[in-house]
């Protein structure tokens, strides 16, 4: 397991060097930088200009150049201050990841709470009412695009009063708020979103168990276990379910990392002060240290998110051995 | 074993015994032996013939397969069936209601009378929506078909300003209401249909394209070639796509006509979405380049790229078709989020993405609820692709062969 581990993060840092480089590349080769809206601006100095090119290290154009800057800082720890908020990158994404990853938690909640039993029961009940149902409900939520199911909880959030429509905080009372309505609060504000992307991502995976289920209750080993006379419920449960599980578990850590890319849509809708709204920001203001920052994160969250499931799969199954691999 | 060979013969050896000699067909005979072959499988039905009589017994498929041939049909025809262009401005006439459930068919004595609809009054111009319009009971104004209106033309080749229905003016008619500056919105979405839905399609030809090349090429040839672009191909995998999406939509600049961008979102997102298909595609390739029949095309001497075109990659068609079918979704999507986001499609040309991008506004949300009918088209174009992508999965399993 140790070398496993080992191996696998190892593995991550050519990863993050091309993956950043890219990112680094194409940010030389979009026109214009932060800078450039400054300078339309008629009380903006050429001085000045010159000075904050120096600070902000954008004088070279050529791709090496600065992204051996940016890296030899990097490796260091130090990602740099981000232009548009004037703060260092580490500080300001440790606070938006905090929001995507609360949201991208309630949704694996959400998603894996209902996915997994309704996958069973529609695989129990094949071919009945429930399992059109559950089919037709699964197949609703692949097909809804995240942003046409935001706005429409929106919409619904804004007609009946129910639910706030953006941000994740109350802006008025927030203050005033014990730690408790705090906590209240910030659900209340979570609830929509998190359904949205719930709902998206429980249909995938209800899929998934449902067929995994089917395939595995048609086993040999399910009819011996029954003609040895054991309840339905704990075939079920202790043998069915335990093997039809697997191949969903692979699925669990890609799907958070889905979640947390999946996401910027939403969290534009809802206003969540979330990763994903950041980076696209960031992006569109050329804030580059923080583009770069968050690529990197993502980046690590995404390959964490498959080595979860692969240490998950092997917790499980006994049959797999990561040493092997 | 070796082979050795010259134009018509070819020596095989194996390890001791008298090597084997082989008299050599001409090339092009061979492929007519292994077309036939391919045509002559059990119950003497080729495989796809088989593939199509089990897609037609599934119905959820099949509805899915009507849907896109109306949704594609319409897309071609937008100009016919769209009553104005798309961006016909009307500042008057700004976020109008729909008048779908405004077409009347009885008259005022309540006879019945040939469809008809109100005209246009503007009772509050500051409110619009439904609080700033009224019927104007004094004015009806027949639906006609096949009436003279806007110029369009269909395919860039076919010219005409006959559309098939529409008011004679001062009458209009706004099937779903119309944007903020009046534009009808059933137009648009029919213009916008042609740009949604062909990403889709011209993406899943290009990725396609890219994977079965990359794929072939790199499970066939293996070592160098393999490595090198499998590593690409992971990190294609690895990063974010949206991000990269966008940042690589960034890098050219935010100054592109939409003929442009639309390209850009083509190209970007086939090259992400060509990733994965490459992957699974080498895999197939390496266990299919070790049976009989590559070996035996091998010993007949045939090209790298003739074995790899011909021999190889038809057999994995199946599951490309399928995969195909079931990722157009993914580029629906892909240009739906840019345009949202507002690097897509630009105005004025009409995409569902940038459609939508006027609900983001909860006012107008809320007050005119027909700026969401661009989402509703998304879904059932989303919907229907996943039928069909999940009819043709089911009907290319071998094991439910009946």
């Amino acid at each position: 397991m140790k070398t496993f581990l080992l191996r696998r993060l190892l593995a991550l840092i050519p990863l993050l060097i091309a993956v950043t480089f890219i990112t680094q590349a194409l940010l030389v080769a979009s026109p214009g930088n932060y800078l450039s809206t400054l300078m339309e601006s008629p009380t903006v100095s050429g001085e000045l200009i010159e000075q904050l090119k120096k600070e902000y290290h954008l004088e070279s154009e050529n791709v090496f150049v600065r992204y051996w800057y940016w890296l030899t800082e990097a490796v260091q720890g130090n990602f740099g201050y981000s232009f548009k908020y004037q703060m260092p990158v580490w500080r300001l994404i440790w606070e938006r990841l905090f929001n995507t990853l609360l949201l991208a938690v309630a949704a694996l909640v959400i998603s894996w709470g209902f996915a997994i039993p309704l996958g069973v029961l529609a695989a129990v009940k094949r071919n009945t009412w429930v399992d059109k149902l559950i089919g037709f409900f699964s197949f609703f939520g692949l097909s809804i695009p995240s942003v046409f199911f935001s706005l429409l909880m929106v919409l619904f959030a804004a007609k009946t009063g129910w639910f706030p429509i953006d941000g994740m905080r109350d802006q008025i009372y927030w203050d005033e708020f014990t730690p408790l309505e705090k906590v209240r609060d910030v659900l209340w504000h979570l609830t929509l979103p998190a359904l949205v992307l719930g709902t998206i991502a429980m249909a995938q995976y209800m899929r998934q168990m449902r067929s995994e289920m089917i395939e595995t209750l048609s086993q040999d080993y399910i009819r011996t276990a029954r003609a040895k006379g054991l309840s339905r419920r704990r075939v079920l449960f202790r043998h069915a379910l335990g093997n039809a599980i697997n191949p969903i578990i692979t699925l669990f850590g890609f799907s958070f990392a889905s979640l947390l890319t999946g996401a910027v849509l939403t969290e534009t809708v809802f206003s969540w002060p979330g990763m994903g709204r950041l980076t696209v920001e960031a992006l569109f203001a050329k804030d580059e240290p923080l583009v770069m920052a968050s690529v990197v994160l993502l980046t690590v969250m995404l390959v964490l998110g498959s080595l979860i499931s692969d240490v998950l799969l092997a917790v499980i199954d006994p049959r797999i051995r990561l040493q092997k691999q | 074993m070796s082979i050795r060979r010259d134009e018509r013969e070819a020596v095989i050896e194996k390890g001791g015994g008298e090597p084997v000699v082989a008299k050599l067909p001409p090339a092009s005979a061979v492929d007519e032996l292994i077309e036939e072959g391919a045509e002559r499988t059990a119950r003497g039905r080729s495989p796809r013939q088989i593939l199509w009589l089990k897609l037609r017994r599934n119905r959820t498929a099949m509805a899915g397969l009507y849907i896109l041939a109306a949704l594609y049909l319409g897309a071609i025809l937008a100009g016919f069936i769209s009553p104005y262009d798309y961006s016909r401005i009307n500042q008057e006439n700004g976020f109008h209601p729909p008048m779908l459930t405004r077409i009347h068919i009885f008259d005022d004595e309540g006879g019945l009378s040939r469809p008809f609809v109100y005209g246009i009054k503007v009772t509050d111009p500051t409110a619009k929506g439904y609080a700033g319009y009224e019927e104007d009971k004094s004015a009806k104004h027949p639906i006609r078909f096949f009436v003279r209106g806007d110029d369009y033309h269909i395919l860039w080749v076919i010219r005409s300003n006959i559309h098939l229905f529409g008011v004679d003016e001062p009458g209009r008619v706004y099937l779903f209401g119309t944007d903020i500056f009046g534009r009808d919105t059933f137009s648009r979405i029919m213009y916008g249909s042609q740009i949604s839905l062909s990403v889709g399609i011209v993406g899943i030809i290009i990725s396609t394209v890219l994977a079965m090349i990359v794929g072939g090429v790199a499970g066939y040839m293996g070592r160098l070639t393999d490595f090198m672009s499998m590593r690409i191909v992971e990190v294609l995998l690895a990063l974010p796509s949206l991000y990269l999406l966008l940042v690589l939509r960034k890098a050219f600049g935010d100054e592109l006509t939409s003929v442009q961008s639309y390209l850009l979102i083509i190209i970007i997102t086939s090259m992400i979405g060509m990733a994965s298909e490459a992957r699974v595609i080498r895999g197939m390739v390496l266990s299919l380049k070790e049976q009989e029949y590559v070996i035996a095309a091998r010993a007949l001497g045939f090209s790298k790229a003739r074995i790899i075109a011909r021999h190889i990659l038809p057999n994995t068609l199946s599951f490309v078709i399928v995969t195909a079918t079931m990722t157009v979704p993914f580029y629906i999507l892909n240009e739906v989020a840019l345009s949202f986001l507002g690097v897509g499609i630009q105005e004025p040309e009409a995409s569902w993405g940038n459609m939508l991008k006027e609900a983001q506004n909860v006012g107008y949300l809320t007050s005119f609820t027909w700026v969401l009918v661009p989402g509703i088209f998304i879904f059932i174009a989303v919907m229907a692709w996943n039928f069909l992508g999940d009819g043709l999965r089911d009907a290319a399993d071998p094991r439910t062969l009946s």
